[in-house]
């Protein structure tokens, strides 16, 4: 049933993947078991998605499945039992100014799938707020977004920032999103540029020194 | 005898078209030589579009939209409700580029109008955003909810009126109460009740303030318009229309919504679209046929490489978006396709159009392989990187252009332009792109 499970919601079968649930709740199953599941087949969205095969309606479409899969799950859950351990910590947002956020969502998504402990901190961030959330999580990896032109200071503001608080040299700092490319990444110092959200896992895959 | 218009072929109506931008009934130069000028240009753009070899390469600078403020030292708060300032930017930008074409503050919003009828669809500097933002910005939200279909599909005028336009202006709230219009019949009396109620009147005088106010801001721009025409600055967009898919996803159903749509719904996404399509070409029409250049201007949006695979955009996007071209086409309207984002893995079918009748406007596109793919079937423009013309000195903008110039000017049907437009930066940057159509771009 598990194996069914995970295909039919990596293949998108919305009424299959609901019934199958509720019939594995019914059978009193171990939440927790669906739960390892969602991840399983999220898993592989990310893989098509990195393949090239799946495209942004259908990573919208397996977040929409995953809420309802929850809804019916979260009743029967006792207690959130340990959770999967994380390579790491990365922080990602939006920079002030911009509220585009399609590019960031599927960035935290396949950062999310392939094993990442994301904290997004949404569109439109303050440089501050950046600041914060870099020294409560303690996270060594920062993603910024932006699509557009007024980002590009936006960004050398936030990476600057980071310099004046100390946290800079603890930090490495990937930037993309629409208008973004490898010039924006030297005007505004950051490390590395990424094209897509594949190249986000492997900037964060190699700053964690993961193979 | 002569041909009525609807007798004309569409090649015809694009003669007559571009005879009439040629000679724009109703101008009068400031001299023969802006007049000169103006024929010359004209004939360039028109030249290229055709895949003909003009004179030299035309160029359309970055800087055409709301760039004229910043470089003014003023900005768009400002000028959205200052419309003497906003003369004053903009005869600034007309003055000081000796560019191919001019673009009027036509993409100013009347700020008075807008707050009138409580616009939610934008927000605008000192109206949600911050007073020296650049920018005004579209609002994305679930504007249509998913069961709404039907009513938009079955009578789309009814749909605004009752259901979409209260959500997006604040002013007509109330018009949620109203009855369809087509409930007038014979000898009416209860009919006209829902008119009574105040907060309904309220939103009648909204519109009508909202119309006044505009008033005033046409007369402003009209008045630059007439003034670069005059002096031999023709414009080259008269309309913008969209593709059905993004009317529905950028303005209706948002993003996430749409998306989810193509999976729960798609055949009432097919319908809608179906249903939008005419809309989208009649407003269009309207508008060019008020306007000297045949262009309509189709910013296109969730199309793009990373919205979709190829399959989902032949499914979705490309028929009811084909359509809306065609019809252009068929009127002797050159579409200018602006594919924001990248289209790099739609070359092999965007190009289905009659040869020289569309003009594809790339953003991130691979241009010089687009040249190769489509180069021969439609005109291709573009595409200096917006981090360039915001970042690199006018060096290295020039030298960029002269890249795209040798690769893509070959043989003429290219326009130099940017990637996207851009709100402020070096004006030395646009004037390098100037430069380098005249250095590297003339045909021998
Ligand atoms: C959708 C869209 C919108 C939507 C955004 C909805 C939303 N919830 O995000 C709305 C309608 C709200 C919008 C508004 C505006 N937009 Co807009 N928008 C777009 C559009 C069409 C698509 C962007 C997008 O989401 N792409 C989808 C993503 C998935 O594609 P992607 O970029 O390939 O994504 C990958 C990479 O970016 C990368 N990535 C992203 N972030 C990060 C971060 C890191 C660390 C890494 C490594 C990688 C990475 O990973 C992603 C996944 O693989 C673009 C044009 C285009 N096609 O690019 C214009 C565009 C970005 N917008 C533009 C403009 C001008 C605006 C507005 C000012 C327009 C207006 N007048 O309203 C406002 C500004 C609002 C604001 N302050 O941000 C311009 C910017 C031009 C410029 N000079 O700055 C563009 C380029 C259009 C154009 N060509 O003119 N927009």
């Amino acid at each position: 049933m598990s194996g069914d499970f995970v295909n039919l919601m990596a293949d998108l079968k919305e009424e299959e993947l609901l019934a199958l649930t509720k019939k594995r709740l019914e059978a009193k199953e171990d939440p927790q078991k669906i739960l390892d599941d969602n991840t399983k087949a999220m898993a592989i969205v990310g893989k098509r998605f990195a393949g090239g095969e799946y495209f942004l309606p259908e990573l919208v479409f397996s977040g929409e499945l995953l809420k309802q899969v929850m809804a019916l799950v979260t009743p029967h859950l006792k207690q959130s039992s340990a959770k999967a351990k994380k390579i790491g910590k990365v922080v990602i947002g939006t920079v002030a100014g911009d509220i585009h956020d399609i590019g960031l969502n599927i960035v935290e998504f396949m950062l999310d799938v392939n094993g990442y402990d994301v904290t997004s901190l949404g569109v439109d961030v303050p440089v501050e707020k950046f600041v914060q959330a870099m020294k409560d999580t303690k996270s060594p990896v920062l993603g910024l977004s932006g699509f557009l032109t007024p980002a590009f200071d936006a960004m050398k503001e936030t990476v600057e920032a980071l310099e004046k608080a100390g946290l800079r040299k603890d930090i490495k700092i990937m930037i993309g999103g629409g208008q973004m490319d490898d010039e924006v990444r030297k005007y505004a110092k950051a490390d590395a540029f990424g094209k897509d959200a594949m190249a986000a896992v492997s900037l964060a895959n190699k700053w964690f020194g993961v193979k | 005898m002569e041909k009525t218009w609807a007798e004309l072929s569409p090649s015809q109506k694009r003669e007559e078209r571009f005879k009439r931008w040629l000679s724009p009934p109703g101008v009068t130069f400031t001299s023969p030589q802006a007049e000169k000028l103006y024929k010359e240009r004209v004939t360039r753009f028109i030249k290229a579009f055709t895949l003909q070899k003009p004179d030299r390469v035309p160029c359309i600078l970055p800087s055409m939209g709301l760039y004229a403020a910043s470089y003014a030292g003023t900005n768009l708060a400002t000028v959205m409700y200052d419309f003497d300032e906003m003369k004053r930017a903009w005869r600034k930008v007309l003055h000081e580029f000796d560019a191919d074409t001019y673009v009027p503050p036509v993409l100013v919003p009347p700020g008075p109008s807008l707050e009138a009828i409580d616009y939610k669809l934008y927000k605008w500097p000192g109206h949600g955003l911050s007073k020296n933002t650049l920018s005004y910005q579209a609002v994305e939200s679930e504007w249509m909810k998913p069961d709404e279909y039907d009513a938009l599909i079955r009578d789309p005028s009814d749909f605004w009126l009752r259901t979409y336009l209260p959500r997006v202006f604040g002013a007509f709230k109330a018009f949620t109460q109203l009855q369809p219009w087509t409930t007038f019949e014979e000898i009416p009396g209860a009919t006209f009740i829902p008119f009574g109620n105040p907060e309904v009147q309220a939103g009648f005088n909204a519109i009508m303030k909202a119309g006044t106010e505009s008033l005033k801001w046409i007369a402003a721009v009209g008045e630059v318009a007439g003034e670069a025409m005059a002096m031999g600055f023709p414009g080259v967009m008269s309309a913008l229309a969209k593709a059905p898919f993004d009317t529905l996803g950028d303005t209706l159903r948002g993003t996430q919504g749409i998306m989810m749509d193509m999976f729960q719904r798609p055949e009432k996404v097919h319908a809608a679209m179906e249903r939008i399509a005419p809309i989208a070409i009649n407003t269009a029409i309207a508008s060019v046929n008020n306007a000297a250049a045949p262009i309509v201007m189709m910013p296109l949006h969730k199309g793009a490489d990373s919205f979709m695979s190829i399959k989902q955009y032949e499914t979705f996007y490309w028929p009811t978006f084909k359509k809306v071209v065609m019809a252009f086409v068929n009127e002797g309207i050159t579409p200018v396709l602006f594919a924001e984002g990248s289209y790099n893995n739609r070359l092999d079918i965007i190009g289905d159009f009659p040869k020289g009748t569309v003009a594809w406007y790339f953003d991130q596109t691979d241009i010089f392989k687009a040249k190769e793919k489509i180069g021969d079937k439609c005109c291709i423009m573009g595409n200096v990187p917006t981090s360039l013309v915001m970042t690199g000195t006018p060096q290295q903008v020039k030298e960029h252009c002269r890249k795209l110039i040798e690769v893509c000017g070959k043989g003429g049907g290219y326009v130099l332009s940017g990637g996207a437009s851009v709100d402020e930066g070096n004006p030395e940057n646009m004037r390098a792109m100037m430069a380098a159509v005249r250095e590297y771009g003339v045909y021998k």
